[in-house]
């Protein structure tokens, strides 16, 4: 059943994730890719930040009602998002009660220091696997770089890496990619 | 609280995080200068040093850091009702937003300038992810604990290809008897 799945695949998601933003990325990625990666290819998935983050609002939200309306329409979104939201809901109500107790405790603190750099390694295999899916899509193979289309986008890569550390705005950054995109395509490159 | 000023609250609650869900883009540590505005400076609900207590909780617990901050100010002011009508506040647009776009770009989807546009895009978000490792990297505790971590984390993830619950989970574990190993240690 779609709906038991979406919702407790995304619950795991929501009780596994430390830190805020793209630290769920890679447990979406590879649980979406385990379990509905015929109907939501790679490219989809990156398709799907690009939306997040052109819209206003958490990102977990963001990306488990897309994955849960691919999946299972209105009522697939809505158990997705229930999924995601109610870990953190429920933990922080126990936590509002013992805060204190609760940051100081050695326990906390120990796993914390091991959990954070564990998100930084993820999401750098995360975007490992963004970067063979957008340059690499046929596999590993030399033939890439004899394509034209290949240095267009590394080159529309490097540019919007250089504009995302003059800390030009992601939207901005979306938008000029769209239009090169766009002129690329039409242009026949 | 008499009945008439709690609905009254309940009601301020889900209208004051629909409005921040609906206009912060990026999420998460984005939200937390607009949750001062409104629930310290405008409405008086928590004080300063709810919202540094916020920050901190929202770090070391499970979950999004905009869920947790809602349901944390919510449950502060009107008890877990008061964090129902928070977090449904901030999770509403988005949700409503997002839904109506997946179906207008399933729609789009066949259109050849779509498809070029998501070309383009693909290559910009994979620089944006680049950032957001870098941010990511920056805040991340150092040392050999942090670095093995990385280092670790990454080659299990990537190359043996082990389930990231269980590469969270070790890794939890590893920062635990790290930090209980380098207590005793210090102790003697």
């Amino acid at each position: 059943m779609i709906y038991l799945e979406l919702f407790w695949t995304f619950f795991c998601i929501g009780a596994m994730t430390f830190g805020g933003g793209y630290a769920m990325l890679p447990l979406i990625q590879s649980e979406v890719a385990a379990r509905w990666g015929d109907f939501i290819p790679a490219e989809m998935m990156i398709d799907f930040v690009a939306v997040s983050e052109s819209t206003p609002g958490p990102f977990a939200v963001n990306m488990a009602t897309y994955v849960g309306s691919e999946m299972g329409g209105i009522f697939g979104s809505f158990c997705a998002t229930m999924g995601v939201v109610l870990p953190s809901f429920i933990i922080i109500l126990i936590v509002a009660k013992c805060y204190d107790r609760f940051r100081q405790s050695k326990l906390v603190k120990g796993c914390m220091s091991g959990l954070k750099p564990a998100v930084v390694g993820l999401i750098g295999n995360a975007v490992l696997t963004v970067f063979m899916t957008v340059f690499f899509s046929a596999g590993l193979t030399l033939s890439v770089f004899t394509t034209a289309s290949f240095y267009v986008f590394a080159g529309v890569f490097v540019l919007m890496l250089l504009l995302a550390f003059k800390k030009v705005h992601p939207i901005i950054i979306i938008c000029l990619s769209a239009a090169i995109g766009i002129a690329v395509g039409y242009l026949g490159i | 609280m008499p009945m008439k000023n709690q609905l009254k609250t309940l009601w301020e609650l889900f209208i004051t995080f629909f409005k921040i869900g609906g206009f912060t883009f990026g999420g998460g540590y984005a939200m937390i200068p607009l949750i001062q505005a409104e629930a310290v400076d405008n409405k008086k609900w928590i004080t300063e040093d709810d919202i540094l207590e916020i920050v901190a909780i929202a770090e070391s617990t499970p979950g999004p850091v905009a869920i947790n901050s809602a349901t944390f100010v919510g449950y502060r002011t009107c008890g877990v009702l008061g964090a129902v009508c928070a977090t449904l506040g901030v999770v509403l647009p988005s949700f409503v937003i997002i839904l109506l776009i997946s179906f207008v770009l399933r729609e789009f989807q066949q259109i050849k300038a779509v498809q070029y546009a998501f070309n383009g895009i693909r290559a910009g978000v994979l620089a944006l992810l680049c950032k957001a490792l870098w941010n990511m990297y920056k805040k991340s505790p150092k040392g050999w604990v942090g670095y093995s971590v990385m280092a670790g984390s990454f080659i299990l993830a990537a190359f043996v290809k082990v389930n990231i619950f269980l590469v969270i989970i070790g890794c939890a574990v590893f920062g635990l008897v790290s930090s209980l190993v380098m207590e005793r240690r210090l102790a003697k």
